[in-house]
């Protein structure tokens, strides 16, 4: 691994010691983050997929009724009678939060319509029409709630893939290079202390022999 | 205050509009990518696509992916479904787990 390019000194080492722990704090923290995104996510996703799967059947139905609808009726008719809906459908957005990450949780009103959603006069169309909006009109709250955990699944996909390149940048990268980097410090250091305490016992030595003149006297001896 | 848009072709989406769905036929890609661009500023918060139209643009789609709004929906269109859908679904189980632990159940 690469060491930090930084001076061996007390100071710096002092600073890194703090770094590395921070480093392993969030490390802790963010793994904590990760593994219960994950959790989140699964039961959404799995929810996501039996909604998806219920939707499908259901829009299936609803095409081939459409299907021999149209086949019945001619395009203009078709059209005419659809044209002006007498159901409207408002749709609020608001917001919930899932580890702090914001997902949308759609909820759907609809005006005019009630029961009768058909927008027509049963005199210019056929029956197989009505079956196909009234599949369609109990489809919607599917649809919506299809797209609310498909959107939430997304974001939460997102974010569980950024924590854990995250965590990983952490555990594999910055952690171990501090580790290093403060390692060498020590070293340096524990060297430097080594080199200074052989200097002054020779230096000691020296002084010694100075004063003392040990060496003539055993020569005279 | 927010409205919901069905993309696709016309055939398949124009039940949508009893049910008080904006409906937007298109024919082509590049129309749909146009329109799909045009829809997301002017603040569609739901966008539904089918399938057929859908697989034409998976591109500007995915631009969208990770953004708040709009959210885009593919549904089966006319022709049945196509399993793009699902697929989707696989793509951000991939995306978050590494690999797709949640198919082989079924």
């Amino acid at each position: 691994m690469a060491r930090l390019n930084v001076n061996p000194t007390r100071m710096v080492l002092t600073n890194l010691k703090k770094r590395l722990r921070t480093a392993r704090r969030g490390h802790k923290l963010l793994k904590d983050k990760r593994d219960e995104l994950m959790k989140k996510f699964l039961g959404v996703v799995r929810e996501n997929r039996k909604e998806r799967e219920i939707v499908e059947t259901m829009m299936k139905d609803v095409n081939s009724r459409f299907v021999m609808a149209r086949a019945l009726m001619s395009d203009t008719h078709l059209e005419e009678a659809l044209i002006y809906p007498k159901q409207k459908v408002t749709l609020e957005a608001s917001s919930r939060n899932i580890m702090s990450v914001e997902v949308p949780v759609f909820e759907f009103s609809t005006e005019g319509g009630g029961e009768d959603i058909f927008p027509y006069g049963f005199a210019a169309t056929s029956g197989e029409l009505d079956g196909a909006l009234s599949a369609l009109q109990q489809v919607t709250p599917h649809l919506l709630k299809l797209a609310e955990l498909e959107k939430t699944a997304q974001l939460l996909a997102d974010e569980i893939e950024k924590t854990r390149r995250r965590v990983n940048a952490l555990e594999y990268v910055m952690i171990p290079n501090l580790e290093e980097t403060i390692k060498y410090i020590v070293m340096k250091l524990d060297e430097n202390e080594r080199g200074n305490l052989t200097r002054l016992m020779k230096v000691k030595d020296m002084m010694l022999e100075q004063a003392h003149h040990y060496k003539e006297r055993q020569l005279e001896a | 205050m927010h409205k919901i848009a069905v993309m696709g072709d016309k055939d398949s989406i124009l039940g949508f509009k009893a049910i008080g769905f904006d409906i937007f036929p298109t024919r082509s890609g590049e129309e749909s990518a146009n329109l799909l661009k045009r829809l997301a500023e002017e603040g569609y918060a739901l966008i539904y696509i089918t399938e057929d139209a859908a697989s034409e643009i998976m591109e500007e789609i995915s631009f969208y992916r990770n953004s708040y709004f709009p959210a885009i929906i593919l549904i089966p269109g006319s022709k049945g479904s196509l399993g793009i859908g699902m697929k989707s679904v696989k793509e951000s189980i991939e995306k978050a787990v590494g690999a797709d632990i949640l198919s082989q159940n079924d």
